[in-house]
């Protein structure tokens, strides 16, 4: 009999492993998971909406099916959360937007019905930045997420709910959405894995677009095992996204590497130069030494055109984003003013009252950046640079298996920290919107702490491979975790412990 | 000196694929509101436009017909604009890489035969339609979000509204031909803007303003007048025209300002970062090339090279394609082709367009195409030989054919029931002749007199004696003897 909080510290594996051999029922843990929830989010909030009785249910549902030996998937009876921005049938979808504050969804996401087809009973809506937009989680029109780690920093975002929600034993494994770094980033912050898959690989159909050309949906996990398992569930080919990919396989079965001999690794210098935070340098510079220890080829190589990836990105991204979100005008669904004189009056004010100051800001820019006479000089522009980076990561995974690099210039800073330059705060995404720019699949995996102020603060790195390489980056990040054992679920139980109470 | 008009026009035609052209949702006109509706048509967050593939193959097959060149990769832009009827706020279209590019066609106007240029071809989605109500105020019906649209964008080489209309006529002859659309204007499933400036001939391009959304041949050629005529009075007054959208009004016949230039939407158009690039094969364009049947033009020139038809019936004859299979099925059983071409342009156009005009008074809607025809092609060859031999009279023949299309059956046999051959024999005739002279005295009277033109009512009366069925040339013949022979004396 395990308690409670025993429940929210194990992997999925080892969950998966416990339903198995009849220590515990997809009831108990979803339970334990959402007493966790109860105990947790009003200091952390990384829910935004938790569906506390149609979980238990589904649960329910997945105890008969394994009694009567009838199970959906290996993942049957495993609790999810889901970011906010994925749509499932009968419940909102606010995008973390005052905009969709009431908006509930007509219809089921492919990645959500794919989770519900394998049996896992969803635990409920993750926290945000606004439709996407941000890097801290602090742009959520419902209020901001802390980093279970230490409660006055941000969890990263966008996908902070998310990532906080798997680091705060809140959820065994939470979709994401990534567009620049938004899974792999909070990931970082939070001690997490996270999973940003190649373009096409997992259905964008009912997530809802930021930018539809770098969007895709991936897992945040407890370890890269777990995230490969979530793979499994949530790839494929889907007919009704013309740019799901039909040649990726949608299997992620992981290799056991006893030695990591024959893998050429490559650290672009780009990513290792100025801006970079002290403890991050060293941690990532450490998982190069231990990769090379246990075997890798640990190699310098170069994107010489990776300073161009950031301005390419937040032009590419506010340019589609602006079109993407000409849709909320309030005339069908969404947030609509109440006095209006005329149509342009309903436009203008139902989207200047709905929207909050980043996404306006992305919108404004984005449309700039495709106005006629300027879109010469931003848009194809950055299109160029985009076409640069791809040649140039295609030529350096020529000869590498993987690239390593940083996720993030830094580690978790302090809410508030970067709220004032918004430039600042895209700094940071840097090292993750090339895997975007370029459709490659990039994983997110600890690999040390940073400490600060007495605090210690989670470091990530990133592992970056050819479009069909995610099983292998999985199974790197699988081997430096048994090397590593990184310290799984130090920080998550906090304030549980903090609040006095035990499960 | 006179004013030279240059127009161009652009086409918009609904493909008559059953989905839509990025969701499986039907397509059918006059559906009730908001029936032929899903997340993606109706632009809900989250929901992914998937391209119909058979759209694709529609469009260049138009390309093809419309001797453009089709190109194997083309490409969807966004055209971004706010508008309630518009759900996602663009419209997915081709801008920077159209479907298909440089065709042309020819027109058959009172001036001779004229090559119009098309510029382009593109593929794009229609919006949705706004409904006004006083009481309720402004609804909005998405089921005609999604229909796949053609754009036709003609090169400005159209001087008269006559061309333009001719022009119009020809898409719609070509695109019926092809069956990819119905091309009802009336349906809305052809649509027209018409861009016009005026010059002189040999200056250079004038400032044009565009016609939006015309809806019927008519008002085409209307709004292309009143225009024109707007135009010429403005520069002869001295004032400028201004780049602008205007609006024809059909009850006023005038056009007014609907909005001008400077405040024109800038589209910002850019890739449609949801859909890949179409490609075409050559396989693919093979096929549809192969798919294309004889078009108007090729079955106009066989019409006058075979059958001596004029070019005016045969163009008439090919306007639209099962008219002109109709004909063809006829002259194949037919002695005399001519005659069913007679026929045809004559008394059978004459009895479509009564009985449409009666279906419209009533407010029904009348048969199209094919189906408005319910005589057989055998027996309408048929009873065009009857005319051509002489076997029945033209009177006559016309009573049979209203008699085949209330009920369809062999005329030949129809005429033997009924008797309606035509008298041929001279005793016959020459009786009913005597007759008609006979009772009146003072019609003979007065045709002695000199009043020569009182034979025709003579020759009247004196058919009247064989029921209508008298051969009218020889009867005519016998009473013009007798009428001679009768004053002689």
């Amino acid at each position: 009999m395990r308690t409670y909080s025993e429940l929210c510290k194990l992997t999925v594996r080892e969950l998966i492993a416990a339903l198995a051999k009849g220590e515990t029922t997809s009831v108990e843990i979803t339970q334990a998971y959402l007493s966790s929830i109860a105990a947790q989010n009003e200091a952390i909030f990384a829910y935004l909406d938790v569906y506390t009785q149609s979980a238990l249910a589904e649960a329910a549902q997945s105890d008969e099916r394994r009694k009567a030996g009838k199970l959906l998937s290996p993942l049957d009876g495993i609790p999810v959360a889901v970011k906010d921005n994925m749509l499932v049938e009968g419940r909102k979808c606010t995008c973390a937007s005052k905009m969709l504050a009431d908006f509930v969804s007509p219809y089921t996401a492919t990645a959500v019905q794919k989770l519900r087809n394998a049996g896992m009973p969803l635990l409920g809506k993750c926290n945000m930045d606004e439709f996407a937009m941000g890097s801290s989680n602090e742009n959520s029109a419902f209020g901001v997420c802390h980093n279970p780690w230490a409660s006055d920093r941000v969890p990263g975002g966008s996908s902070g709910g998310a990532a906080a929600a798997v680091a705060a034993g809140m959820a065994p494994v939470a979709l994401g959405s990534d567009t620049g770094g938004s899974i792999r980033q909070p990931a970082s912050f939070c001690g997490v894995v996270g999973v940003k898959p190649a373009y096409g690989a997992v259905s964008r159909y009912g997530l809802v677009a930021f930018a539809s050309s770098l969007d895709q949906i991936g897992p945040i996990a407890k370890t890269a095992e777990d995230a490969a398992l979530m793979m499994s569930v949530i790839a494929g080919y889907d007919p009704r996204d013309a740019t799901s990919d039909a040649t990726l396989a949608s299997d992620c079965t992981l290799r056991t590497f006893d030695s990591l001999a024959g893998l050429t690794i490559g650290l672009p210098k780009e990513c290792f130069g100025e801006g970079l935070a002290m403890p991050v340098y060293h941690a990532v510079q450490a998982a190069a030494e231990q990769l090379r220890a246990m075997g890798a080829n640990v190699v310098e190589t170069s994107i010489p055109s990776l300073p161009y990836a950031l301005s390419a990105y937040y032009v590419l991204s506010s340019a589609e984003a602006s079109s993407n979100l000409a849709r909320f005008d309030g005339v069908r669904y969404g947030y609509r003013v109440k006095e209006y004189a005329d149509l342009d009056e309903l436009y203008r004010k139902s989207r200047e009252e709905g929207f909050g100051i980043e996404v306006k800001r992305r919108i404004m820019l984005g449309t700039f950046a495709l106005s006629s006479g300027y879109q010469d000089q931003y848009y194809l522009k950055a299109q160029q640079a985009r076409e640069l980076l791809r040649y140039e990561f295609g030529q350096a995974l020529s000869t590498c298996d993987a690239l390593l690099t940083p996720v993030a210039p830094t580690y978790a800073y302090r809410l508030g920290a970067m709220t004032a330059d918004p430039m600042e705060m895209y700094m940071g995404d840097l090292y993750t919107v090339p895997a975007n720019l370029t459709g490659l699949p990039n994983v997110s995996v600890p690999c040390g702490n940073a400490t600060e102020d007495g605090v210690t603060l989670p470091v990530g790195m990133s592992l970056l491979g050819a479009r069909d390489s995610l099983p292998t980056l999985l199974s790197i990040a699988a081997a430096y975790e048994r090397e590593t054992k990184p310290n799984l679920g130090i920080r998550p139980y906090e304030h549980l412990r903090k609040g006095g109470e035990s499960a | 000196m006179k004013w030279e008009m240059v127009i161009g026009l652009e086409t918009h035609v609904e493909l008559n694929t059953k989905s839509k052209v990025f969701c499986s949702c039907r397509t059918d006109f006059g559906a009730e509101p908001n029936t032929h509706v899903c997340p993606v048509c109706m632009g809900l967050p989250g929901a992914l436009p998937v391209f119909n593939g058979l759209v694709l193959r529609h469009a260049a097959m138009a390309g093809f017909a419309l001797n453009c060149h089709v190109h194997h990769v083309s490409r969807f832009d966004r055209k971004n604009y706010f508008y309630p009827d518009l759900p996602k706020a663009y419209q997915i279209s081709q801008f920077y890489r159209p479907l298909c590019e440089n065709g042309w066609l020819t027109v058959q106007t009172s001036e001779g035969e004229k090559k119009i240029g098309i510029t382009r071809i593109h593929i794009e989605e229609d919006a949705g339609k706004l409904l006004h109500d006083d009481k309720i105020g402004t609804m909005l019906d998405m089921n005609r979000c999604g229909v796949p649209l053609i754009e036709i964008v003609s090169e400005p080489d159209i001087r008269s509204a006559e061309e333009a209309v001719a022009y119009l006529r020809k898409v719609r002859a070509i695109l019926t031909y092809i069956n990819v659309s119905d091309c009802r204007m009336n349906e809305g499933s052809l649509r027209c803007d018409v861009n016009l400036s005026i010059r002189h001939p040999g200056d250079p391009l004038g400032v044009r303003s565009e016609m939006k959304n015309l809806n019927s041949f008519q008002s085409v050629e209307r709004a292309i007048q009143a225009e024109y005529e707007r135009q010429v009075a403005a520069l002869e007054a001295g004032e400028e025209i201004v780049q602008e959208t205007r609006r024809y009004d059909q009850k006023t016949g005038k056009t007014s300002t609907m909005r001008r230039k400077e405040n024109s939407a800038d589209y910002r158009y850019f890739p449609d970062p949801d859909l890949p690039e179409t490609r075409l094969t050559d396989e693919d364009m093979a096929a549809i090339l192969a798919a294309i049947p004889a078009l108007p033009d090729a079955r106009r020139e066989t019409y006058v090279q075979t059958y001596g038809l004029t070019p005016y019936a045969a163009e008439q004859l090919t306007a639209e394609r099962w008219l002109a299979e109709y004909f063809e099925e006829a002259t194949g059983t037919a002695q005399f082709p001519v005659g069913v071409a007679n026929l045809l342009q004559g008394e059978v156009f004459a009895l479509l367009s009564a009985r449409a005009a009666e279906a419209e008074k009533k407010g029904e809607s009348a048969p199209e195409g094919r189906a408005s025809l319910p005589i057989s092609p055998a027996h309408l060859a048929k009873l065009s030989d009857l005319i051509a031999q002489g076997r029945v009279n033209s009177s006559t023949g016309k009573k049979i054919l209203a008699a085949l299309f209330i009920e369809d059956c062999d005329p030949e046999a129809y005429a033997q029931s009924h008797e309606l051959f035509t008298v041929c024999d001279d005793a016959t005739l020459i009786a009913a002749v005597q007759q008609a002279i006979a009772e009146n005295p003072a019609l003979v009277e007065s045709y002695r007199k000199g009043k020569l033109t009182v034979e025709k009512a003579l020759m009247g009366k004196a058919m009247a004696f064989t029921r209508g069925k008298a051969n009218p040339e020889r009867l005519s013949e016998l009473l013009h003897t007798m009428l001679t022979r009768e004053t002689d004396q």
